[in-house]
């Protein structure tokens, strides 16, 4: 199956989740009604499309300049050796969009990251809490909203008076 | 008061919690791993990682193009070339570069040379913490061979934002076959006794063999790449599943291992760097030696500057071969040159009116490199597996979104169910061979 015949697959069996089909740069882009994430995964993962591998998840502050976030998921196929990007868009006010962990396991790791930094709620992610930064850092640093260099507040020892 | 951690909340009341890390011996970078005990058997694991995030996605949304690429050195930093190549790989996807063929060659070259060394560091720390200094002595002496051909050309063992965007910075060191030979052959040496002093020891045996073992289900699910995904036996390597550069017309194997356990990562690098060998003879061949630099007479810097002012000058400068582009006739060959994607040669601008200008054409704030409206993603061949840059790009001359896939983020995700229900010491190991790199984990 050629990429464009597995995109025409993607659509016949999953249509209604799938907003737009488009291409960037060579690569194919499927942009997902965001309520239909988890079930458009859970299906790409298993045969005919066989995406075993989930490569990477990030995200894009459209917050300022168009009132949403984008969740940029990176699918691999190992037997088709493809890879395929897909989008969803979620509002900026409160971004949340159900968990991959269950499919994945990478996901628990990869979703705490864009909660980190973003601030994207995953509901189900039994332990959302900060990855790369500490408990207790202010503001999600890869929005727009923060500054670059902003220093945080001084978080006090244990003992200090 | 800070929230419990899943560890504290949820362990037994009669285990032991104990922190490995963030500063320990065995922790390479900073990672702490918190461990549930009942005596020396871990119950439960919990790993932190974050105490080497210094901002690199939010820093390169604030840099050029051009700036930002010396903050891909930093990320693995035993394998410097091979991020800048990831990162400038995808920049060229962008702009639609085609890189002369020598660039190519020269990148591939750098790559193995790369590899080798990134594979070097992880088996000599992993040895060293397993008790065999001697492996760690002799594979860091390989390394710095290595490292020379490297500083030869790039002018630095680990900074060496080396390879540009359109091509690479400059040609080869006249003498990079010598010193290429020599690396090779004292790698090769290494890698025979390092096979005779672990392959069948009983000590090494007894702490890999089986342990930290990870099943082919699981590995897809955590989304290894790299040598790690091939201990379980998935021949899954960039450089074959989607060639970039020459790969495709050299001749190398991908070996895999079998089970997944930490010898068969141990294994797969090291059967992974005689492929590399290979491969650096296979380019060394294919690289022909540069042009001689046009003879006849030159004049001073200062000298040419001075008449510039007058009139055009014709005659060539008198460069250090320290200064970035001197070999300015040498440039079509390493460089695009279809679009403004390079820094002019220095000589240019100091003598010429239209060097100037595309000098500031090219550095100027909201000019120099901007690549059409869009995102890409694209990946390399890591050190540790699939690099991996996701750019978007808003059309200006700084990237709206820069997102780096790091592969061992990944790898140390699945730390936590390797070492669960096993020993202490067998964390050790087991972290040593997934090759853990603070700069491209944490980012």
């Amino acid at each position: 199956m050629g990429q464009e015949n597995l995109i025409e697959a993607i659509r016949a069996k999953l249509g209604d989740a799938v907003e737009g089909v488009s291409d960037s740069f060579g690569d194919a882009v499927l942009t997902l009604r965001p309520a239909a994430v988890r079930a458009v995964m859970a299906a790409l993962r298993e045969a005919p499309f066989e995406y075993a591998v989930l490569l990477d998840l990030t995200c894009v502050d459209f917050a300022a300049a168009e009132g949403r976030f984008e969740l940029v998921y990176h699918l691999y196929s190992l037997t088709r050796n493809v890879r395929l990007r897909l989008k969803a868009s979620l509002p900026a006010a409160d971004p949340s969009v159900e968990t991959l962990v269950g499919l994945w396991k990478n996901a628990e790791w990869l979703e705490r990251e864009v909660f980190d930094m973003f601030g994207v709620r995953f509901e189900g992610h039994p332990y959302l809490k900060r990855i790369l930064t500490y408990e207790g850092f202010e503001g999600h640093a890869l929005r727009k909203s923060y500054p670059w260099r902003l220093e945080q507040p001084r978080i006090p020892l244990k003992g200090d008076v | 008061m800070e929230p419990l951690t899943r560890i504290q909340r949820d362990a037994r009341p009669e285990s032991m919690l104990l922190n490995m890390g963030p500063s320990h011996p065995a922790m390479h970078g900073t990672l702490r791993i918190m461990l549930e005990l009942d005596g020396e058997k871990i119950l439960n694991a919990e790993a932190e990682i974050g105490y080497l995030h210094r901002g690199f996605e939010k820093t390169c949304e604030n840099k050029t193009y051009f700036n930002l690429l010396i903050y891909t050195d930093r990320l693995n930093y035993v394998s410097p070339l091979i991020n800048n190549l990831g990162y400038v790989m995808t920049m060229e996807k962008m702009l639609g570069v085609t890189v002369p063929e020598r660039a190519q060659l020269i990148r591939v070259l750098m790559s193995e040379l790369s590899r080798v060394s990134d594979h070097l560091t992880c088996l000599a720390a992993m040895a060293m913490e397993n008790g065999a200094f001697t492996v760690f002595l002799y594979m860091m002496k390989a390394r710095e061979f290595l490292w020379d051909v490297i500083e030869f050309t790039t002018g630095a063992r680990m900074t060496t934002s080396y390879i540009r965007i359109g091509g690479v910075r400059a040609d080869l060191h006249p003498d990079w076959r010598g010193s290429l030979t020599t690396a090779i052959r004292e790698t090769r040496q290494v890698l025979k006794d390092v096979s005779g002093l672990l392959d069948k020891n009983s000590i090494f045996l007894g702490r890999t063999r089986g342990v930290g073992a990870i099943s082919r289900e699981d590995a897809l699910s955590y989304g290894w790449t790299g040598p790690c995904l091939r201990s379980t036996g998935i021949p899954y390597d960039v450089r074959k599943a989607s060639p970039y550069l020459i790969y495709d017309r050299l001749s190398f194997e991908v070996p895999v291992g079998e089970f997944g356990d930490n010898y068969d990562r141990y294994s797969v690098r090291m059967r992974e760097m005689g492929q590399s060998l290979r491969l650096l003879e296979q380019v060394a061949g294919l690289i022909p030696d540069a042009a001689p630099l046009s003879a006849g007479p030159t004049i001073e810097p200062s000298e040419a500057i001075a008449r510039s002012r007058r009139q055009r000058t014709g005659e060539r400068i008198r460069l250090s071969p320290n200064l970035e582009g001197y070999e300015k006739e040498r440039l079509p060959g390493l460089v695009a040159t279809d679009k403004p994607i390079a820094v002019p040669p220095k000589e240019d601008t100091y003598t010429t009116m239209e060097g100037l200008i595309s000098h500031f054409l090219f550095f100027m704030s909201g000019k120099g490199i901007r690549p059409p409206k869009g995102d890409v993603y694209f990946s390399v061949e890591g050190g540790n597996g699939e690099v991996g840059f996701y750019i978007v790009s808003d059309g200006t001359d700084r990237p709206y979104r820069l997102h780096l896939r790091a592969p061992c983020f990944h790898l140390v995700a699945a730390l936590e169910q390797l070492i669960k229900g096993r020993l202490i010491a067998d964390v050790v190991p087991t972290f040593g061979s997934m090759n853990m790199i603070g700069g491209e984990l944490d980012r």
